[in-house]
């Protein structure tokens, strides 16, 4: 490895411990801003609402004076705040006491990377193949006749499509469950039924997601491609007598791709939101549910958790889009 | 390397036609061109900017893209029509019988790909089965035939000058050692200096190989010195073409006239003339001669006649209404020449 790119990776890296370091200090001084004590306040909503007469409030009360040392002045408590945090305590459920935010988190993190993580790579390569596919002068009419359809589905809200989707596939067809992640009699262990269980409940969520952003990739992916097919390299490969095959690939998706990428780091943010959505709406066991179940039930540390562990998450993201990039394009490896 | 003028042309392009269809119909941005090269013969094709002389660069490899279209003529190289070849047979003759430098060679590699790997793409398509180091040693020698240093192979385009970008398209169309090479404005975007060693470097390769060379440009001055035959365009035809010393010396199309008279000389300092007028749209070219509306001489045979080749003096070949019946181009008009000054 070069100098040159340890020192892109030290500053990317440098980029995503602040990102970090403002979300913590962001977290860390909202609640403090806010007039009032707002945990008192929730727990007094809880209890007149009833939604909470579980909760031994003596319990809650005294876990949070122990987690914010509220004798204690600012600066300490920012320091305890951060001790807190690199030991994975982000405090207590109301709603679920006394089960940990961190354990709670760690549950459903692994459904929400899957899904999302899957579900993305799917509309990504599908829709950047497809768009490419759509540039090239032999494109025939079947797959042009896809466009209209594509930009429909980008312009359908996800919530919506995945309201669709259950209606057909899991209430009139019933080919698939319509919402949560296993069958809630199922107990997990690592065997063929399990995996079965499992895929079968993720693949309408994942539906929704990819068709929500294929034709987006697809869109995007074709306008790049039109531009990149009128490049002078193009002409060369083609007068260097090269298969058209091998000019599509390697001249052309290559440096369309390029842009994609760029989007793909910008959009990020609204792919996760979206993907919050869908999780919502299937019941998907994810971060996404989680969080609307704490805002719901104002579970106030759970929600403060989820939210963290969301900006880190895209921070994480966006630093591995960004690692990605110089890889695929040598003009900003210096 | 001096052209035997007995060996028969290695290159024939025969009443070619390129439209480009736009909505007002096509505009014919190469209308009935036919010329031929003999081996090792070099031409250089000069022309306003929109004459055509990209589209018939292009349109010789059967690198027409829409909304280009070639509509009729034929390009025969050795005997066989490229038009005709399927797209196979093509694949395999371009850059090996006939290659091509693109306009904008700064903006023809691959910004994403290393030289060597470029270099090596183009050789495997037509050569399979060679091994990592005999294509690495195959590199190395397209290279230093260029003039570039063995490390260059490993660069990105954009670590690489104008210049060497330039002479790395040159290795890539020589590494077939092709029959014919049509450089399309090789030089324009580079400073004078490194025009004349690129230009030298052609030369040399060319010579060596001996192969014919279609140079296109605007600067009559650097083709005068490279070309043996040089050809005129004017709104996609050739006006005029024949040997070098007698198109400068002694033109016979009003347009070649004019030509040669915009180059600026280098003693007598020389108010720069240019051409009165624009060259006419290709949608809707005048009727008769297309240089009518600009020409000193036009007279009414002009504007209802097409006027074809004919060879005014041995191996010089001009269209124009002029000839026979004058022997050389009258002098300008007093009128055109006053203009040509204002
Ligand atoms: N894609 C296109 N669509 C429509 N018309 C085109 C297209 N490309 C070129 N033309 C037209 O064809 C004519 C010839 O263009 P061409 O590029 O061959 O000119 P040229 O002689 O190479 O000019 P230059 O010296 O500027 O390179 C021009 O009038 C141009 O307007
Ligand atoms: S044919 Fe007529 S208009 Fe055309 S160049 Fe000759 S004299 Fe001029
Ligand atoms: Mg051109």
């Amino acid at each position: 490895m070069s100098k040159e790119i340890v020192r892109y990776i030290a500053t990317r890296f440098g980029q995503l411990l602040v990102v970090v370091f403002v979300a913590v200090s962001v977290n860390f001084i909202i609640p403090r801003l806010l007039p009032g004590d707002p945990v008192q306040t929730a727990l007094a909503r809880l209890q007149t609402s009833g939604g909470a007469a579980n909760v031994d409030i003596q319990a809650v009360s005294a876990a949070y004076r122990a987690r914010y040392g509220l004798d204690a002045p600012v600066w300490q408590q920012y320091i305890n705040y951060w001790g807190d945090l690199l030991t994975l305590d982000l405090g207590v459920s109301f709603a679920n006491f006394p089960e940990k935010v961190s354990t709670m988190i760690g549950n459903a993190l692994p459904w929400s990377v899957t899904l999302l993580a899957v579900a993305t790579l799917i509309a990504f390569s599908v829709g950047s193949l497809l768009g490419a596919r759509l540039a090239w002068p032999t494109a025939g009419r079947g797959i042009k006749s896809l466009v209209p359809f594509l930009m429909v589905l980008t312009s359908i809200p996800f919530y919506l499509l995945a309201i669709i989707l259950i209606y057909f596939f899991a209430v009139v067809l019933k080919w698939f469950p319509p919402a949560g992640g296993v069958d809630t009699t199922r107990i997990m262990r690592l065997d063929w039924a399990t995996t079965y269980d499992i895929l079968e409940h993720a693949f309408l969520p994942c539906m929704a997601i990819v068709l929500g952003n294929v034709g987006f990739w697809a869109l995007g992916m074709r306008s790049q491609m039109v531009n990149v097919l009128g490049e002078d390299y193009i002409t060369f490969a083609e007068a260097k007598g090269l298969h058209p095959r091998r000019i599509f690939v390697w001249y052309g998706m290559r440096n369309a791709l390029l842009a994609q990428v760029t989007a793909l780091a910008l959009s990020l943010g609204s792919v996760v939101s979206g993907a919050v959505l869908v999780e919502v709406i299937f019941n998907y066991p994810g971060l996404g549910s989680l969080l609307y179940v704490a805002i719901r039930g104002q579970d106030y540390f759970v929600i403060q958790g989820v939210v963290l562990m969301l900006i880190v998450s895209l921070a994480v993201l966006l630093f591995i889009v960004d690692l990605l990039y110089p890889l695929l394009d040598p003009r900003i490896r210096r | 390397m001096a052209v035997d003028m007995t060996q028969k042309p290695i290159l024939v392009v025969k009443d070619l036609n390129v439209h480009y269809d736009t909505g007002k119909g096509p505009a014919k941005a190469v209308n009935d061109v036919s010329f031929s090269l003999r081996p090792g013969e070099r031409l250089g094709l000069i022309g306003e900017s929109g004459s055509g002389k990209t589209t018939m660069a292009t349109a010789l490899m059967r690198l027409t893209r829409a909304p280009g279209r070639i509509v009729s003529g034929s390009v025969e190289l050795d005997g066989q029509d490229l038009l005709k070849l399927s797209d196979k047979d093509l694949r395999e003759v371009r850059l090996r019988d006939i290659a091509l430098m693109p306009q904008g060679a700064m903006s023809s590699l691959n910004p994403v790909m290393r030289l060597e790997e470029q270099m090596i793409d183009a050789i495997v398509a037509h050569v399979p089965n060679l091994k990592r180091p005999e294509l690495d040693a195959r590199v190395q020698q397209l290279l230093k035939q260029v003039g570039l240093e063995p490390e260059v192979a490993r660069r990105y385009p954009h670590e690489l000058s104008g210049g060497m970008k330039q002479r790395a398209a040159m290795a890539i169309a020589t590494s077939l050692s092709p029959k014919v090479i049509v450089a399309d404005e090789p030089t324009s975007a580079l400073d004078v200096v490194v025009q004349r060693q690129v230009m030298q470097t052609l030369g040399r390769l060319q010579d060596g190989l001996g192969a014919a060379v279609v140079l296109i440009g605007h600067d009559m001055g650097l083709i005068a010195q490279f070309a043996d035959t040089v050809g005129v365009m004017y709104a996609g035809k050739i006006v005029e073409i024949g040997p070098v010393r007698q198109m400068i010396e002694a033109p016979k199309h009003p347009y070649t006239k004019l030509l040669v008279e915009s180059l600026p000389g280098i003693e007598v300092k020389q108010a720069l003339v240019g051409i009165p007028g624009l060259p006419p749209p290709l949608v809707n070219l005048p009727t008769g001669c297309s240089f009518n509306p600009r020409c000193p001489f036009a007279f009414d045979r002009c504007r209802s006649e097409t006027p074809q080749l004919q060879e005014v003096v041995p191996s010089q070949f001009a269209a124009c209404h002029l000839y026979p019946d004058h022997k050389e181009l009258p002098p300008l008009p007093a009128r055109a020449t006053r203009e040509l000054h204002a």
